[in-house]
C-alpha cells in the first residue's frame, strides 16, 4: 500500500496537526519509508493467531463506588492556557458537534 | 406543513432510537469524583476525568453492575467477555481526545422491550441491538449573545457512566416512539438504574427515521417499496419533543420524496437538529472525517468477564419490572389493565401506596378509583412525589369506609379529602368540624316532611310514577342542611310519599 | 566519607548510621551537578532548595529518633516523564513547557514516602520517543564517556546523570528499550521490570501497553534496593499486578548454581558491532565460569520486533497524545500568529491546513507548534494505521505478530531460565549521526523492543569497553516476574567483574 501526499494531508487533518506544504512533502517521504518498514509484517502468516492487545492476562479489575476527594477548581485550572476562575476557556464552539 | 395521520399516510414511518442514560452511581465511571448534578463548574474533577497527563482509569464496579441490570431488564444477552475501546475525536468537552466506550464487543446485545398502548392503539415489541457502557463528556457553554466570546468548559459531567441503548428500527409512529420511551424510562427508574431525568440530561435520545413507501407496480399490481434516506435527529429535550420531531421529520421526508424521489443509499446519512420553539428539524453540518473514530482497545483497562452464575444472580436481584407488576396488580386487586397501567406508570413508591390503601379498604377497584381521581390528580396539581404526599393511605381508607357505611356520599367524601389535605387534621376531626355526624335520622325525617309539604307538585309527580322528580328535593335539602346524605333524603322522601 | 563514591546501598546505610547526614549527601550530589551538568545536560530541572529542605527534615527526624524510610537521604533523579506536584513536568516537550501537575506520580509518592530526596527531573527524548536523547525540545544530553556522543534514549538524562555521578540512582521509563539502551551506552545498570510491576499512574503515557518504569543505577544491587520501594500493586492502575513485592535485596544472596542462560544466534548476525559482540561473548564466558550453563535458543519472530513495535507504539501514542490540544493545559497557539498555512504567506495552501473554525485552528496549530518532528511522525503513523481501511492490515496485524513474539519467549523459557545477549548493536554513537534518519534510529532498539511487546523484564549492565573507551551493554531477559533472578544474575556478574565500577573522566 503506497501512501500519497493526499493521504498524508488527510491523516494530518485527522490528527489535528497543521502541516505546511514543505512539512507535508517531508512527512510524506518519511512516512512512506516507515510504512515500508512496518509492511514487512505482511510476510508473517498470522491466519491462526489471535491479536494480543495487551501483555497482561488480567481481567475484572474494579474499584468500589466510593467517592474520593476531587481537586480544587484552582488546581484543576492551574495549567490551563485560558480560564475564568471557574471554567476552561476555548475559542467559540459554534455549530460544530462532537461525536454521537 | 400538514402532518398526515398514521392511518391515512401513504407510507410507513420507520423509527429506531439511540438512548443514553446516566447510571445512578455515586462516583464516575473511572474515578472517584462525585456524579451529583448541579455543582459549581469544575468542582467534581480529578486528574483522571480532566484527562491530565499520566492519569489512569479504574472501572466502577457498581456502574458495571447497573449496566448489566439494565441490559437484563431489556432481555439482552450478557457477553461472557467484554472490553473497552477508545473512540478518538477532538472536542473541548472531551479532555483526553478520546471517549472510553465499547466498539466490537459490547457487554450485552440482542434484547427487546415491548410497549403496549393501554387503550389498544398499538402493541410493539422493539428489538434492542445492543447496550454498552461508556463515559459521558463534559459540558460546553456558549453565550450566543456574546458573539465571539469564548466557550466555557465545565468537566464535572466528564466521566459520568452512561449506558447507550440502541434499538432496531422497529417503531412505526412518533406516538409509539414516545410511548416506548416512557416504558423504557419507567423500567430503568423501577430498577434503580437511572433517574432518567431529561432536564438534568440523565436521559438523552437521538432518533433515526425514514419512510417506506409502497409503489404501485405494473397494471395495479403490488410494486416494490421505496425507502427514503435515513435521517438522524438530535437535540430533543423531552419525549414530547421526540414525538413532535419525528412527526415533523416524517412529513418533511414525505414532501421531499414527492419532490426528489431520493432513496436510501443515494446520499450520505444526514443529521438534523430539532429546533423546539420553531417546531422544525434543521440540517447540521456534516464533517466526513469526524466519522473516522479509529477505535482500538483501551490499553489502560483490562477486559471484563461475566459468568453464567453472575448473570443469574444479577437477574435474581433485579426485582419485578413494570410489565410483570402490571399483571400482578390486575390479578391481585381485580382492576382493569388500564388502571394497573396508570398506577404502575407512576412508579414503585406509588404502587406501594396504592397496595397499602387497597389492603385497608379490602377492595382494589374502589381504592384504584380514589387513587386516580383524588390522590393522583392532587399529586399532579401539587407536584412532588408520593413520598411527600401529606395524606396517608389510612386517612383515605377512613374516608372511603365512611362513604361505604353511608355516612355521606362520594362527593362529600371528596370535600372531606380536600379538607384533610388542606388542614392536615385527622379525618374524624374534619368530619366532626363539618357537622356531618350531627344529622340524625329523626332530623332527616322532619326535614323531609317539611320539604314535601312545601312541594305538592313533586309529591303528585312521584305518585304519578315519576320517581326521579324526588331529585329536585335533594338540592333544597342541602340548602337547609349541607350535611344531609342525599341518598338518604331521597329514600326517606319516597318512603314518606308512599305512606301518604 | 565521600558520598559520590558510595553505592546507593552503602549511602542509605551511612545515613542511617549517621556516618553522613542526608544534607551532606544531598549537597555533595548537588555540587557535582553544578560542576558537570553544564557539559552533560542531564537535568531539565534541579530542585536545590526542595532537596535540601527534604534532606534537612530527614536529618532532624533521625536526630529526634523518629522512623526513617528505607531510602532515607538517598538522592534520586526522576525522568521528566513522571508527574511531580512541586516541579513542572515537561516530557522535554514545548507542549508541556509550563505544565505543573496537581499530583505526584505513584512512583514519586512512594519515593517520597521512603524518604528519598528527589534532586530534580532528568532530560529525555520528547514524550520518551527516541533512542539518542536528541529529540529533547530543550537540550541535547551528552554522553559522559565522550561528550560528542549520544547517551542513548529515551531515558538519556537519567543514564547520563548516574554515569557522571550526579545522582546515585535515577528513575527511567522503558517503552521499547528506553531504560536498557541508554544504560548500555552510558555504562550503568538499568532494569525494565515485567509489565505491571511498577505503577504507571502519573507516568505520562507514550504507549500504555508497553510503558514500564524502572530503576537506573550503577549496580544491580542498587536497582534491587530501589525496586523494593517503587514496585508493588497500585489500585489506581488497572494494569498493576496484584503480586506481593519480593525482597529483591535479600534474594540477591541466593546461589546461582544451575542457572541456564539462553543465547540467540540471530543476535550475532549482521549489524552487530564486532567489539560489542566480543564483549557480550566474554560475558557469556564469565557466566559459564560462575557455574551457569549456556544454551542456544531461538526467537523466530524477534526479527519482526521493530516493525511490530513501530505499529503498536505509534497507534497507542496517537491516541495518548490526543489530549495535548491546547484546550485544558499545555501549549496553545496564539490566534493568527506563528506558523500558519495560508495562501500568500510563504506556504502553498493545503486543503488539510485551512481551518474550519477558530477551534480547529487552535487544535492544529497548537499541536504543530508544541510537538517536535519525531512526535509528529509517530502521531501521523499511528493515526494512519488506525484509520478506516488500514486497521486490519497494520494495527491488528501487529497485535497478531505480538502474540507470536510472546509465544517465542514462552517456548524459550521452557528450556532456559534467562536469555542473554547484546543490549545495543553498537556502543554510543556520535550526536547527529542518526538524527536525520528516523529509520536508522528506530533500529537502535532491535534487541530491546521484544521484551516490551511480550511484557517481560530485562536488565542491561556493562560488560566491557570498546577500544575507544565506550561501555558495552549486556542484556538479560527473563520470564514474567523473574526480576529477582535478573537482579541476582546481574549482581553475581558484578561481584566477579568491575566494569560497573569504572567511571568516565569528567573532571569537576
Amino acid at each position: 500500500m503506497s501512501l500519497s501526499r493526499q493521504d498524508v494531508a488527510k491523516v494530518a487533518s485527522l490528527a489535528r496537526l497543521a502541516l505546511s506544504a514543505d512539512d507535508l512533502d517531508r512527512m510524506t517521504g518519511e512516512l512512506q519509508k516507515i510504512v515500508g518498514l512496518v509492511s514487512q509484517l505482511a510476510e508473517v502468516d498470522t491466519s491462526s493467531v489471535a491479536p494480543l492487545a495487551h501483555p497482561l492476562d488480567a481481567e475484572n479489575v474494579f474499584r468500589a463506588d466510593e467517592p474520593q476527594p476531587s481537586l480544587t477548581t484552582a488546581e484543576a485550572l492551574q495549567s490551563a492556557p485560558r480560564h475564568d476562575g471557574e471554567c476552561f476557556l476555548v475559542p467559540a464552539v459554534l455549530g460544530e458537534s462532537g461525536a454521537a | 406543513m400538514t402532518t398526515p395521520t398514521a392511518t391515512a399516510a401513504p407510507y410507513t414511518t420507520i423509527i429506531g432510537l439511540e438512548v443514553h442514560v446516566q447510571l445512578q452511581t455515586r462516583t464516575k465511571l473511572f474515578c472517584g469524583c462525585s456524579t451529583r448534578f448541579g455543582g459549581p463548574p469544575n468542582t467534581q474533577v480529578c486528574p483522571t476525568c480532566l484527562g491530565l497527563p499520566g492519569s489512569l482509569p479504574v472501572m466502577n464496579r457498581h456502574a458495571f453492575d447497573l449496566a448489566v441490570r439494565a441490559a437484563l431488564a431489556l432481555d439482552c444477552t450478557i457477553a461472557p467477555f467484554t472490553k473497552w475501546d477508545r473512540k478518538n475525536y477532538f472536542y473541548p468537552d472531551l479532555p483526553k481526545g478520546y471517549q472510553i466506550s465499547q466498539y466490537d464487543l459490547p457487554f450485552s446485545s440482542n434484547g427487546q422491550l415491548e410497549v403496549v398502548d393501554p387503550k389498544g392503539a398499538f402493541a410493539r415489541n422493539v428489538g434492542i441491538i445492543r447496550v454498552h457502557l461508556e463515559e459521558d463528556a463534559g459540558k460546553s457553554m456558549h453565550d450566543e449573545a456574546a458573539g465571539t466570546a469564548d466557550t466555557r468548559i465545565d468537566l464535572n459531567r466528564a466521566g459520568t457512566p452512561l449506558c447507550e441503548i440502541v434499538t432496531q428500527p422497529d417503531l412505526r409512529s412518533p406516538q409509539e416512539a414516545r410511548a416506548w420511551l416512557n416504558e423504557l424510562k419507567l423500567l430503568l427508574v423501577y430498577l434503580g438504574v437511572s433517574d432518567c431525568n431529561m432536564q438534568e440530561g440523565s436521559l438523552r435520545v437521538d432518533a433515526n427515521v425514514n419512510l417506506h413507501i409502497p409503489l404501485a407496480g405494473e397494471g395495479g399490481a403490488e410494486g416494490r417499496v421505496a425507502k427514503t434516506p435515513i435521517v438522524e435527529i438530535k437535540n430533543m429535550n423531552s419525549f414530547r419533543s421526540v414525538e413532535r420531531a419525528l412527526a415533523y421529520e416524517a412529513a418533511r421526508q414525505w414532501e421531499e420524496w414527492q419532490a426528489t424521489k431520493a432513496e436510501l443509499g443515494t446520499t450520505p446519512k444526514q443529521t438534523r437538529g430539532w429546533d423546539d420553539p420553531a417546531g422544525v428539524t434543521r440540517a447540521q453540518r456534516h464533517k466526513e472525517e469526524s466519522s473516522d473514530y479509529r477505535y482500538f482497545p483501551d490499553p489502560d483497562l483490562v477486559p471484563v468477564t461475566v459468568t453464567a452464575a453472575e448473570v443469574a444472580a444479577a437477574r435474581a436481584a433485579m426485582g419485578d419490572p413494570p410489565t410483570v407488576l402490571r399483571k400482578a396488580l390486575e390479578a391481585k386487586w381485580k382492576i382493569s389493565a388500564y388502571d394497573a397501567d396508570v398506577l404502575v406508570n407512576q412508579g414503585r413508591d406509588l404502587v406501594a401506596w396504592f397496595e397499602e390503601l387497597a389492603t385497608l379498604v379490602g377492595e382494589g377497584k374502589v381504592a384504584s378509583n380514589w387513587m386516580q381521581q383524588d390522590v393522583l390528580r392532587t399529586l399532579n396539581e401539587r407536584g412532588g412525589t408520593i413520598g411527600e404526599f401529606p395524606v396517608t393511605p389510612a386517612a383515605v381508607a377512613d374516608i372511603i369506609g365512611r362513604v361505604q357505611k353511608g355516612d355521606f356520599d362520594t362527593s362529600r367524601g371528596r370535600e372531606i379529602f380536600a379538607a384533610v389535605l388542606a388542614s392536615g387534621r385527622p379525618v374524624a376531626d374534619v368530619v366532626a368540624g363539618m357537622g356531618i355526624a350531627a344529622v340524625s335520622d329523626d332530623d332527616l325525617v322532619a326535614l323531609c316532611r317539611e320539604l314535601l309539604a312545601a312541594n305538592p307538585k313533586v309529591v303528585a309527580d312521584v305518585r304519578g310514577g315519576k320517581e326521579q322528580a324526588a331529585a329536585g328535593l335533594i338540592g333544597q335539602a342541602k340548602k337547609k342542611n349541607p350535611n344531609v346524605n342525599p341518598a338518604k333524603v331521597r329514600q326517606i322522601c319516597l318512603d314518606l310519599i308512599k305512606g301518604m | 566519607m565521600q558520598p559520590l563514591d558510595l553505592s546507593a546501598v552503602d549511602l542509605v546505610a551511612a545515613v542511617r548510621q549517621g556516618d553522613v547526614s542526608a544534607v551532606q549527601c544531598t549537597e555533595a550530589f548537588l555540587k557535582r551537578i553544578e560542576q558537570v551538568d553544564g557539559r552533560v545536560n542531564a537535568f531539565l530541572k534541579v530542585d536545590r532548595e526542595g532537596a535540601l529542605a527534604r534532606a534537612a527534615a530527614i536529618d532532624a527526624r533521625r536526630k529526634a529518633g523518629g522512623p526513617l524510610g528505607p531510602l532515607a537521604g538517598l538522592p534520586v533523579a526522576v525522568k521528566d516523564v513522571l508527574c511531580t506536584a512541586d516541579m513542572p513536568t515537561t516530557c522535554a516537550s514545548r507542549m508541556l513547557e509550563n505544565f505543573l501537575p496537581p499530583y505526584d506520580a505513584e512512583v514519586v509518592r512512594r519515593l517520597r514516602a521512603a524518604d528519598a530526596v528527589i534532586v530534580g527531573k532528568t532530560n529525555m527524548d520528547e514524550f520518551a520517543m527516541g533512542g539518542s536523547n536528541e529529540n529533547s525540545a530543550f537540550a541535547t544530553v551528552h554522553n559522559p564517556w565522550d561528550l560528542t556522543r549520544a547517551p542513548g534514549g529515551s531515558s538519556g538524562g537519567s543514564a547520563a546523570c548516574v554515569a557522571a555521578d550526579m545522582a546515585p540512582v535515577a528513575i527511567g521509563s522503558d517503552t521499547g528499550g528506553s531504560i536498557r539502551q541508554p544504560a548500555a551506552l552510558c555504562g550503568i545498570t538499568g532494569l525494565k521490570p515485567t509489565y505491571g510491576t511498577v505503577s504507571r499512574r502519573g507516568l505520562i503515557a507514550f504507549a500504555s501497553s508497553l510503558d514500564q518504569i524502572g530503576p537506573m543505577a550503577r549496580s544491580a544491587a542498587d536497582c534491587a534496593l530501589v525496586m523494593e520501594t517503587i514496585a508493588g500493586h497500585d489500585a489506581g492502575d488497572s494494569t498493576s499486578l496484584p503480586h506481593a513485592v519480593p525482597r529483591y535485596t535479600e534474594l540477591l544472596e541466593q546461589p546461582l548454581t544451575g542457572l541456564r542462560i539462553g543465547r540467540v544466534a540471530a543476535h550475532f548476525a549482521e549489524g552487530l558491532d564486532p567489539e560489542v559482540a566480543r564483549g557480550v561473548e566474554e560475558a557469556f564466558a564469565a557466566f559459564k565460569a560462575a557455574g551457569a550453563t549456556i544454551h542456544e535458543v531461538e526467537l523466530p519472530h524477534a526479527k519482526y520486533g521493530i516493525p511490530t513495535y513501530y505499529l503498536i507504539a505509534p497507534c497507542e501514542a496517537s491516541s495518548n497524545l490526543a489530549r495535548y490540544d491546547g484546550a485544558h493545559y499545555g501549549h496553545r497557539a496564539e490566534p493568527g500568529k506563528g506558523h500558519r498555512a495560508e495562501p500568500g504567506k510563504g506556504h502553498r495552501a493545503e486543503p488539510g491546513t485551512t481551518f474550519d473554525s477558530p477551534l480547529a485552528e487552535m487544535y492544529c496549530r497548537s499541536r504543530a507548534e508544541g510537538f517536535g518532528p519525531e512526535v509528529k511522525r509517530r502521531i501521523m503513523l499511528g493515526t494512519y494505521a488506525l484509520s478506516a481501511g488500514y486497521y486490519d492490515a497494520y494495527y491488528a496485524k501487529a497485535l497478531r505478530v505480538r502474540r507470536l513474539i510472546r509465544q517465542d519467549y514462552l517456548d524459550a523459557f521452557q528450556q532456559v531460565d534467562l536469555i542473554g545477549g547484546p543490549t545495543s548493536a553498537t556502543a554510543a554513537f556520535a550526536l547527529g549521526e542518526k538524527s536525520n534518519d528516523p529509520l536508522a534510529m528506530y533500529l537502535v532498539d532491535m534487541y530491546t523492543v521484544t521484551a516490551n511487546l511480550a511484557g517481560i523484564g530485562g536488565i542491561s549492565f556493562p560488560c566491557g569497553f570498546t577500544k575507544a573507551g565506550l561501555p558495552i551493554g549486556f542484556q538479560l531477559q527473563g520470564p514474567a516476574l523473574a526480576e529477582p533472578l535478573l537482579l541476582r544474575a546481574a549482581d553475581r556478574y558484578q561481584r566477579l567483574t568491575d566494569w560497573h565500577l569504572r567511571r568516565p573522566k569528567l573532571p569537576a
